[in-house]
């Protein structure tokens, strides 16, 4: 069934799809459309189990986790300050060991408050267990989220998942979605086997307990990094068969025609499909371009992405986030990722579109023509922060004009 | 229970809390969970705020033989709410039988309940939870070595108010902050009343939606006094009028002991290191008379 569906509702049908029984729910722009799609199929009856409107995103993510380890199939969703308020919980539930999956509509963190899309929320959460897949199109995200309750689900990873979408430029977007028959779903998808997961009269369990001391708590650290890990060996066999089913490929690793690039583009979500277009651009100018796009950010496919860049002659990592006193957080793990390696290639890192803020085809050229001018120098070139002097032209307006505000006659300084 | 509890004797001879906790001698928190726990049953499942308990489940060991979730300081209620809707939909769907169905009970010291915690009880109760919340209040941040809370009492010294005159605010009406919502139930108890206590978490049980027990809990070091006297310390709470005992059902608040006569507070303040520079060096008069008549004004209210 192909319809156009808006990243937000391609989110919504993926919870459908797999029967989710429970959406604890909080609102927040861009991802409200997302609960209120749910919120009518529940109250018409399309959906069986229940949506819940909780008082905030901790409280939310904590309901979330807690209806998990009761052995129910549970879908929630938030954006940017609110995946920042539940912070807390995402950390301490992972720990939990229990499957759910979390749909962040990324958007730019305050301050200033903004609502456009980068990705420094979503990579707030990148240390704290949840399992994260990034998506670039509305198709992916109905798909992805099928998938990430596979691999949450999986009896040896039993994590949660956060499966990202941009904000705007896919949650209210429209693209032809093919969706997935339930039939077909369901079959991919089971019904969710909790095996031994649940609090049960006749089964008590404590759950979440304190620890004391490193050891036991290493452990348990431990443990939930190598279920984690675990995860990319079992996300290659899931994303195959989804393939074989639906005949669409997500692989860990995405690449367009980088397999004979000499520079290529490195980027996760919707703006990665800009750099596919700048890709084809430059290649029918006779560059050699390509494009690295991980899905999977965590666990963090090394292997599959020091075999797609081993021979590349040079990289641009391009981070739509900001490690304020550091740069562009992709771009260094990329870096631990290849370094040391055999035709590891130059690595040159840009941070742009943050806060929504576009990445023009031309940025693109330029920064084709600067990993040109690196791989004939041999060394790469130092961190740039994308901004062209139009920018800062009317950004040199506002300023006046704030400045022009400030000193209105008769109102205090 | 079935039988409906009415004298010391009906109280279960059966002690389903297990012994050996790292709690404090003399814990007054300690003793009302034993109480309640001997009444709610195993056929429970506790979602633990950091607090103090949190402690009573350390890794390998708990003293619960039914069901334990320990979440965060700020959002038991909310992960109390996830377990019971879980637990509704497996039985509307037919997933479990009746018979595996849990009580949820959330279980916070007074720092989570009147502070940190209380955006997500007061959505819990708006949206008509089906659970107990137990708050155990030792008038203070007891487990980080007893700061001051919303709920510490005038006067008092704590880690946080070392002042002539110890804690400058009141004590936050968590019962107050409970009722305005409309709860099904509410109750405020003492381990050292454990008639009373039984009675209303009889009452509590008989009762479903949002539900609060609202523990007074005397804690040795966090109150300083000798762990030996804690019962004593609750009973003359009790009888100064400090801590009323009362309950909230059908909208109307009643009070389940009346304290005739009652004791000047003194006798209550005098035995706890907290209040002691109320009375040495020199006699604080203007503090305790503030006190007593803090007390004095909340009978004289409930007389009329």
């Amino acid at each position: 069934m192909r319809r156009l569906l808006t990243g937000n509702a391609a989110a919504a049908w993926g919870a459908r799809l797999a029967r989710a029984d429970y959406v604890p729910a909080f609102p927040i722009t861009p991802q409200t459309e997302i609960i209120e799609l749910l919120a009518q199929w529940f109250g018409a009856g399309e959906m069986r189990g229940r949506l819940v409107m909780l008082e905030s995103e901790h409280s939310m993510v904590t309901a979330a986790a807690a209806a998990a380890a009761t052995g129910v199939r549970v879908f929630t969703a938030t954006s940017s300050q609110g995946l920042l308020y539940a912070m807390e919980m995402l950390y301490t539930v992972t720990g939990w060991r229990v499957p759910f999956v979390l749909v962040n509509v990324s958007r730019g963190l305050a301050s200033p408050i903004t609502l456009e899309s980068d990705h420094n929320d979503v990579l707030a959460a990148r240390d704290s267990g949840f399992l994260q897949m990034h998506c670039a199109t509305c198709q992916e995200i109905v798909d992805s989220v099928l998938l990430a309750y596979r691999l949450a689900e999986e009896p040896a990873v039993r994590l949660p998942a956060i499966v990202n979408l941009d904000g705007f430029h896919l949650s209210f977007t429209r693209e032809p979605v093919e969706l997935p028959p339930a039939e077909a779903a369901a079959e991919f998808l089971p019904p969710f086997e909790a095996r031994g997961i649940g609090f049960r009269a006749s089964r008590p369990s404590s759950q979440a307990v304190a620890v004391l001391g490193g050891s036991p708590y290493s452990y348990f650290r431990y443990e939930t990094h190598l279920a984690a890990q675990h995860a990319l060996e079992v996300y290659d066999g899931v994303a195959a068969e989804f393939a074989q089913r639906f005949g669409r490929r997500h692989d860990a690793v995405e690449c367009y025609r980088s397999d004979d690039a000499e520079i290529v583009f490195f980027m996760i979500g919707a703006f990665a499909t800009k750099a596919m277009d700048a890709v084809d651009r430059l290649r029918d100018a006779g560059v050699r371009a390509g494009l690295v796009r991980p899905r999977l950010l965590r666990p963090y496919p090394v292997a599959a992405l020091r075999r797609a860049l081993a021979g590349r002659r040079a990289v641009a990592v391009i981070d739509q986030n900001l490690s304020v006193g550091k740069g562009g957080v992709l771009h260094g793990e990329l870096a631990s990722a290849l370094y040391g390696q055999a035709e590891a290639p130059l690595l040159a890192s840009y941070v742009g579109g943050l806060g929504g803020r576009d990445i023009a085809p031309e940025e693109f050229f330029q920064i084709a023509r600067e990993l040109g001018e690196a791989i004939a120098a041999r060394q790469a070139p130092p961190p740039r922060l994308l901004y062209t002097a139009g920018e800062l032209r009317q950004m040199r307006n506002l300023q006046a004009i704030a400045a022009a505000e400030r000193s209105v006659p008769g109102v205090a300084a | 229970m079935s039988a409906a509890i009415r004298r010391m004797k009906d109280l279960p001879s059966t002690h389903l809390l297990g012994a050996g906790t790292s709690m404090c001698a003399g814990c007054g928190a300690l003793l009302a969970l034993h109480e309640i726990y001997d009444l709610l049953g195993v056929r429970s499942v506790f979602v633990n705020a950091a607090s103090c308990m949190t402690l009573l489940a350390a890794y390998p060991f708990t003293p619960f033989r039914g069901s334990w979730l320990y979440t965060s300081m700020a959002s038991a209620p909310a992960g109390a709410q996830g377990v019971r809707d879980a637990l509704d939909i497996l039985l509307e769907q037919g997933r479990i039988a009746p018979e595996e169905d849990l009580t949820a009970v959330a279980l916070t010291g007074d720092g989570a309940a009147t502070g940190i915690g209380l955006s997500a009880t007061s959505g819990a109760i708006d949206r008509g939870l089906d659970f107990i919340y137990l708050c155990y209040d030792n008038e203070g941040y007891g487990n980080t070595g007893q700061q001051s809370s919303a709920a510490t009492p005038y006067g008092a010294h704590t880690a946080t108010s070392i002042g002539a005159h110890g804690h400058c605010g009141t004590k936050k009406d968590l019962f107050a902050v409970w009722i305005a919502h409309r709860p099904a139930y509410a109750a405020t108890v003492i381990g050292a009343d454990p008639l009373d206590l039984a009675k209303k978490i009889e009452q509590a049980r008989a009762l479903q939606g949002p539900r609060l027990i609202h523990a007074l809990a005397p804690c040795p070091p966090g109150w300083d006094f000798d762990p030996a006297i804690g019962v004593e310390i609750g009973r003359l709470a009790v009888k100064t009028g400090v801590w009323p005992l009362k309950q909230y059902l059908d909208g109307k608040v009643t009070h389940t002991h009346v304290p005739h006569p009652r004791l000047p507070v003194e006798e209550y303040l005098k035995l706890q290191g907290r209040f002691r520079h109320l009375f040495e060096p020199v006699r604080d008069a203007a503090t305790l008379g503030r006190i007593q008549s803090d007390v004095d004004a909340y009978w004289a209210q409930v007389a009329a």
